[in-house]
């Protein structure tokens, strides 16, 4: 029991345990540099390629297979087209399926958890599937729709619908029980709470969730190219019968072309596309911090 | 599924058959002839979660302007007995109820009762502060639109009155559109009392109202409880036997079990009496051994 006759803070134990510390350190930095090493490369060579191509004409001019007269407009269109509808679509009945289920379905209910677990399963469904499904049931009979923005749209709202009920049903399942009770206490109905408090609370988790997903809608080609998608196309949509093509899809086009005068095109789409992915996902993000509410 | 339930006789009242008596009247009421009109009766009250009974044999009143008090350790069911007082239960699926609780005589679980109405007549305050995510205005307005007050001046009206009741409209009155959030504890819990009776209940039920608070916020709520008991029958549920003894003129002391049935803890309601006796001459040796601080 003796008192030792100076007192130390320094670490003894071991110095292995100090340099396990610092190598996880150093493990956890090498890990975020090659991750935005190989980003920063795809961006670097992808804007050095294309930005020379990035003028109005570009934006104007529509698809066609000379390289020199190439330009978005239909693409672009397009795309707002398909993607508005899908995400206007999905979002409607994505509330309606996730209030359903949190608000209202039986928790206990086998059904229910049979559905919620079926849901989540086809949110990771690989998109070509949906292009398959997509392309016997709406393109062919019994739908019969051809390659139309509305079977386009269509096949896109299989794929996000799945996503957004998941993202809905957190964002439901994130509002405190002690909001709910405390509506009901004061003779609320179950309508009126779920309209009145649980969806506004609810509406960043909402809005992030639905934005992520039509991001996804947006920037997809897979099941567009299995529906026998048309890439150039010289005119805009004018309805959901109409043929169009899409931002991805042209993308797709001009990287696979023989001539080599179609790369920069390529590279300049895929510019265009981030833009507006970025834009999405900082909207997304301006929606979450406006609207958050501290507990 | 009721009036199966085989039961022990254990408590001193004769509550051997469960059989729905819908309007029999117990004895558990002592022995002094209180006059006031009584407002809630719990009769023969079983409560289950799934297959768990969580409390069982709950025969209670509670009278017009007073201020009745449910103590007892933890598990014991007082919570889950105050939440049977205006159907918040409901909203877990796994729970059913067993015998009755009537509201001025009529039975809140009956067919004809609307889970709505009982809880606008019945309000509720919480353990936690929960003000709505919206401004103090609207946190106390909400009841009243929800329940057809569309009026913006019969509102304001509300709104006002409520505030005042609640002892909080002079802390809050120039920034009614702040949100309620940003008011301290005590404060939202007197935003959530005023929120209450903005609806003009005749019931107020709280469930350990004071359990996140300061003592000053707590001897605020208490004093403002004397203030609105002639308005209301107040039940409250505590752990804080000194806050039951200084607020409260009835006290029902409950305590808990193991069920021989299913060997778990069930709680059962040992006796209801003037606070005054349960805390200075208890009819039961449990309540004695509770409030004199043997046990819980």
């Amino acid at each position: 029991m003796s008192q030792p006759a100076t007192i130390s803070l320094t670490d003894t134990t071991s110095q292995g345990r100090r340099f396990r510390d610092v190598g996880f350190l150093v493990a956890l930095w090498l890990s975020l540099l090659l991750a935005l090493l190989t980003l920063a490369t795809l961006v670097i060579t992808t804007l050095i390629d294309g930005v020379p191509m990035l003028n109005r004409d570009f934006l104007t001019f529509f698809p066609s297979p000379f390289p020199e007269d190439s330009g978005i407009q239909s693409a672009l269109f397009g795309s707002i087209w398909v993607t508005v509808t899908s995400g206007v679509v999905s979002l409607v009945f994505a509330l309606g399926t996730a209030i359903y289920l949190e608000e209202f379905a039986d928790s206990r209910s086998r059904v229910q958890r049979l559905v919620g677990l079926n849901i989540q399963t086809l949110a990771g469904v690989p998109s070509i599937v949906y292009g398959i499904l997509g392309l016997a049931f709406v393109v062919r009979a019994p739908l019969n729709w051809g390659f139309t923005v509305g079977s386009a749209a269509a096949t896109l709202t299989m794929m996000v619908l799945p996503i957004m009920i998941v993202a809905t049903r957190e964002a439901l399942k994130a509002v405190p029980p002690s909001l709910r009770e405390g509506s009901y206490a004061l003779g609320a109905t179950r309508w009126q709470t779920v309209y009145r408090q649980v969806l506004p609370a609810a509406v960043p988790g909402i809005a992030t969730g639905s934005i992520l997903g039509v991001s996804r809608a947006l920037g997809e080609s897979a099941p567009l190219i299995l529906l026998g998608a048309l890439a150039y196309v010289s005119y805009n949509p004018t309805g959901f019968d109409s043929d169009f093509t899409v931002l991805p899809l042209l993308i797709f086009k001009w990287s696979t072309e023989v001539q080599e005068e179609f790369r920069p095109l390529a590279a300049a789409g895929i510019i265009v596309l981030l833009a507006v992915l970025f834009a999405l996902n900082l909207l997304a993000i301006i929606i979450r911090d406006r609207s958050r509410v501290k507990w | 599924m009721t009036g199966t339930q085989t039961t022990q006789v254990g408590n001193q009242s004769g509550a051997a058959s469960i059989l729905r008596p819908m309007e029999t009247s117990t004895s558990a009421t002592g022995s002094a002839a209180i006059t006031e009109q009584v407002v809630l009766k719990a009769t023969d009250l079983n409560v289950y979660y799934g297959d768990f009974k969580a409390v069982q044999e709950v025969n209670l009143e509670c009278r017009r302007g007073q201020i009745t008090a449910l103590i007892g350790p933890s598990g014991c069911g007082k919570t889950t007995v105050l939440r049977c007082f205006n159907r918040m239960n409901d909203l877990i699926a796994s729970a059913r109820i067993e015998g009755s609780v009537t509201y001025h005589g009529i039975d809140i679980y009956g067919e004809e009762a609307d889970a709505g109405e009982v809880r606008r007549r019945i309000g509720m305050v919480f353990q936690k502060p929960n003000p709505f995510p919206k401004s103090i205005f609207d946190n106390v307005a909400y009841g009243p639109k929800v329940n057809g007050v569309k009026d913006k001046k019969k509102l304001a009206e509300i709104v006002e009155k409520s505030l005042r009741g609640a002892a909080l409209w002079d802390e809050v009155k120039d920034r009614l559109e702040m949100s309620g959030l940003g008011l301290s504890g005590g404060q939202q819990q007197r935003l959530c009392i005023a929120r209450t009776i903005a609806v003009e209940p005749d019931v107020v039920l709280m469930d350990e109202p004071c359990s996140a608070l300061d003592p000053i916020a707590t001897a605020r709520i208490e004093d403002l409880m004397q203030e609105i008991k002639s308005q209301f029958t107040i039940v409250i549920v505590t752990h804080n036997m000194q806050q039951a003894a200084r607020v409260s003129d009835r006290t029902a002391f409950f305590t808990t079990e193991i069920n021989p049935e299913s060997d778990r803890r069930t709680g059962r309601l040992v006796e209801v009496d003037s606070t005054r006796k349960i805390f200075s001459n208890p009819s039961d040796p449990r309540t004695e051994a509770y409030v004199s601080g043997k046990f819980g």
